[in-house]
């Protein structure tokens, strides 16, 4: 597995191991400073566990005060820095760099404030997601963004990636439910971006540095936007014996101007691994279900139940089930939310994509998707947030024989690219990271590539945030672009 | 029509002769911001819807493109922009609305103008024509262009077309009214948005309190039993015209007027006599004759910030000053995209 390529490597003028630890001793205790070999191993990877990197040194401050000294300490040597939250990020955004710190914001962990008169909480930026919810839950508020890994994951990880879960369809992104950021940028000074307002004067920094990936500064404090718990919610599962019938009665819900809570589809190996796994009572000989899940007053989820149903027997469903408690319904969700681990009991390693398609594309991408399956000898099992379009395709390998993990990685960016050739986009929710770099140059154009890089320079001049992630050079992508034209000559690949 | 073409080749010339260049096509929002300048720029002929998939929820139009045509295209298919743009007179379009960046009463409950951006071709400072985000709901590939572009009155860049996230228009909508002063009207709005009731707006102009449910016919029927108050005929009407256009009789005269953007539950300040409360408190307009100073440090005081609508010197400071190291960045970014300087200069700030 490559890691960031020599050619990627921004070139500064290092500062020393010593000095940097020396520096660094000054204001932090001993077990908060990690240099030794052993002590780095925790940290040499993310949840895309295949890329590893021991960094030279990791940082744990535990105030915002010295998150600021450490930036400046690292700016003054042209250090680069690569911040981090719990790890459990899939794109290899958290991947350390040889000769870079990685600043763990683990400990910076306090809910500082909870405002139910505004519905807003003010949290440290290592704040775990579900935490937000549970501390809220008293006032019957909830923090909507719900990541699949929400017990673990960071709320300043979840802006580094704009993460979203199953309910992005109705209740939005992390960019819908943040109001305000306090930022330490490169040069070590703190900002703040947003308002604890609605909107906020100027540019709307908030956007941009929301799904950032660490590139444009280090959050160090969130102040989020809290939802009433809705009354009721109520969960329909649908069996269907072909995925394009699936598909279209997607459509025809949001059609009708219902907007789920929640719309899942899950098709047939994904089904099977989640029942063998946790027995959640989906049907094993279906081809694809759906889960749809509304929410809302009582009066509202029963009207709009019963028109889902309706809608669902007419597309042609061949099963229609309403859980009849809330213990069905969370065994219905406990079976997709289990999906990832599903698969990983099943094959030694998996590879989870992230592609985002219009939803009328679907049945094409799938079927597309099965032949390169069957090209590669890779089975595939496929998780879609159906709602918005979001694609998790599980590529299914061992890693232990020789060349199939890079093969894996082929069959991964072909089936980016053909997501970005029908008009969707190669990564949804998970971050582009180290590990979608290349399709990037599929993605965009040179001078669209270009247009991010100025950004980054107006926020990071140094190019020390997080280099070598998220945006490729001009270098990798004509590189990429070559190689493409050997590899890919006898497919329909879109141009880049 | 598409006029990309000729738009490219206008700011190619004018970067080359270094001439400023103000974007316009309705001018139904020329009264907004600093005083434009530089040589008129029209986009108007750049118009026409390029797609829209009810299905998937998504409209893609030039920027010239009438926002009238657009909300009747949504309309046939029972469909709206749940953000509620202001209009400010009927030529207004696609492009200045996102560039203004405004939204109307549904914005707390449903989201604002750049909640529902996916994405947009962009004509930057130097001719270039780039495309960002995308017409899908999910989609963190590069940083969000799209987005920063909102609001930002056209000085990153012109705004070719735009992709935007549309939902069905709710099965039932009514509106509630009742007597109420200010302070009592803040709390109230507070406590509703706490609870699973489907408002969709609340107002209070100082002697009334309105409320606005929408749902599913069965919830908005059992939330109006319980909130109590007078059906207002016409409710849609005076969402539209009085609130959204500012058609109500507090916006006559000449009075400056103060926009302030408030977090919801904050309480009143000094200066304002008599205010008009949209967005279920968070959005406050008040007329005032005030130094626009004093009037930007007291909204930092309550965590909120200014902006002078309408009257007043529109050469002068606009919006809420921005502090040292944020301005520092705003101004890294407009040469970012910009760098000229060609795009509305100083209609923003004075400095970018």
């Amino acid at each position: 597995m490559s890691v960031t390529s020599s050619d990627d490597a921004v070139h500064h003028s290092i500062g020393s191991r010593a000095s940097l630890l020396a520096a660094f001793g000054e204001f932090l205790p001993d077990d908060a400073i990690l240099f030794e070999t052993e002590d780095l191993h925790p940290y040499e990877c993310d949840g895309l566990s295949a890329y590893r990197q021991l960094p030279m040194i990791v940082v744990l401050p535990r105030t915002v005060q010295e998150v600021q000294r450490v930036m400046r300490i690292c700016h003054k040597y042209k250090t680069p820095v690569v911040a981090r939250g719990t790890g459990t990020g899939l794109s290899g955004g958290a991947l350390p760099l040889a000769d870079g710190v990685v600043l763990s914001l683990a400990k910076l962990k306090s809910i500082l404030d909870i405002d139910p008169v505004n519905r807003t909480a003010r949290v440290q930026t290592g704040v775990r997601n579900l935490a937000i919810s549970e501390a809220v839950k008293p006032y019957g508020l909830y923090y909507a963004p719900d990541p699949s890994s929400q017990i673990a994951c960071t709320i300043g990880g979840n802006i580094a990636e704009n993460s979203g879960g199953v309910h992005c369809l109705k209740y939005g992104l992390t960019v819908h439910n943040v109001l305000r950021l306090q930022v330490v940028t490169v040069e070590g000074d703190l900002i703040t971006v947003g308002c604890e307002a609605l909107d906020a004067p100027g540019y709307d920094l908030l956007a941009l540095m929301i799904g950032s990936e660490g590139m444009l500064g280090v959050v160090v404090e969130v102040t989020v936007k809290l939802l009433p718990i809705p009354e009721r919610a109520q969960v329909v599962l649908a069996a269907f014996d072909d995925v394009e019938k699936a598909g279209t009665a997607v459509g025809e819900i949001i059609a009708a101007g219902i907007i789920p809570a929640g719309l899942e589809m899950m098709d047939g190996p994904a089904i099977q691994a989640a029942e063998d796994f946790v027995h959640a009572g989906y049907p094993t000989d279906a081809s694809a279900i759906l889960l749809c899940e509304v929410d809302g007053s009582n009066q509202e989820v029963s009207e709009h139940i019963l028109a889902v149903r309706e809608l669902l027997k007419r597309c042609g469903a061949t099963q229609v089930r309403t859980a009849a408690d809330e213990l069905e319904r969370l065994r219905f969700w406990q079976g997709r939310k289990s999906a990832f681990p599903a698969v990983g009991r099943i094959s030694p390693d998996y590879y989870c994509m992230d592609g985002t398609i219009p939803r009328r594309r679907l049945p094409e991408v799938l079927k597309r998707t099965a032949e390169l399956s069957k090209e590669y000898g890779l089975p595939v099992a496929n998780v879609f947030h159906a709602g918005d379009g979001n694609m998790h395709p599980l590529i299914l390998y061992n890693a232990n024989n020789p060349g199939e993990l890079e093969r894996t990685e082929e069959l991964g960016g072909r089936i980016l690219e053909l997501c970005v050739a029908v008009g969707g986009t190669i990564t949804g929710e998970h971050g582009v990271g180290i590990e979608k770099i290349n399709q990037m140059c599929v993605q965009f154009q040179p001078d669209e590539l270009e247009q991010f890089r100025a950004v980054k320079r107006a926020f990071d001049p140094d190019e020390l945030l997080n280099p070598g992630k998220g945006v490729p050079t001009p270098r990798r992508c004509s590189e990429y672009r070559t190689l493409g034209q050997h590899s890919h000559a006898q497919n329909e690949a879109p141009a880049p | 029509m598409n006029m990309e073409q000729s738009l490219q080749e206008r700011v190619i010339i004018a970067a080359a002769d270094h001439t400023p260049l103000n974007i316009s096509a309705g001018n139904t929002k020329a009264f907004l911001g600093r005083t434009p300048q530089g040589e008129p720029l029209d986009v108007s002929g750049h118009r026409g819807i390029l797609s829209y998939e009810p299905k998937e929820l998504v409209i893609t139009a030039r920027c010239g493109t009438p926002l009238r045509e657009i909300e009747a295209a949504l309309a046939e298919k029972g469909q709206m922009l749940p953000f509620e743009p202001p209009l400010f007179g009927n030529d207004a379009t696609l492009g200045g609305t996102i560039a203004a960046g405004l939204s109307g009463p549904r914005r707390p409950y449903a989201g604002s103008a750049r909640d529902f951006v996916l994405g947009a071709r962009v004509l930057n400072g130097k001719g270039e024509v780039l495309r960002f985000g995308g017409e899908v709901m999910k989609n963190v590939a590069g940083y969000d262009v799209s987005r920063l572009m909102t609001g930002a009155m056209g000085t990153l860049g012109v705004l070719l077309d735009i992709s935007l996230k549309v939902l069905p228009i709710p099965a039932c909508e009514l509106t509630l009214v009742s007597s109420s002063d200010t302070p009592s009207a803040i709390n109230r709005f507070n406590e509703l948005a706490a609870k699973p009731i489907p408002v969709s707006a609340a107002a209070c102009d100082g002697e009334r309190a309105y409320i606005r449910l929408s749902g599913a016919q069965t919830a908005v029927d059992a939330a109006s039993k319980l909130l109590g108050g007078d059906l207002l005929e016409e409710g849609d009407a005076f969402w539209q015209r009085r609130i959204r256009e500012q058609g109500h009789a507090f916006f006559e005269g000449n009075t400056p007027l103060w926009r302030l953007s408030v977090p919801p539950g904050a309480p009143g300040v000094s200066f304002q006599r008599k205010c008009l409360i949209d967005w279920g408190g968070a959005l406050r307009w008040v007329r005032s004759d005030k130094e626009a100073d004093e009037i930007f440090r007291s909204l930092a005081e309550i965590g909120g910030h200014a902006t002078l609508f309408r009257g007043g010197d529109r050469e002068g400071r606009i919006y809420q000053p921005l502090p040292g190291p944020l301005m520092t960045i705003h101004k890294r970014l407009k040469r970012a995209f910009d760098p000229q300087g060609l795009f509305n200069p100083g209609r923003l700030y004075a400095e970018l």
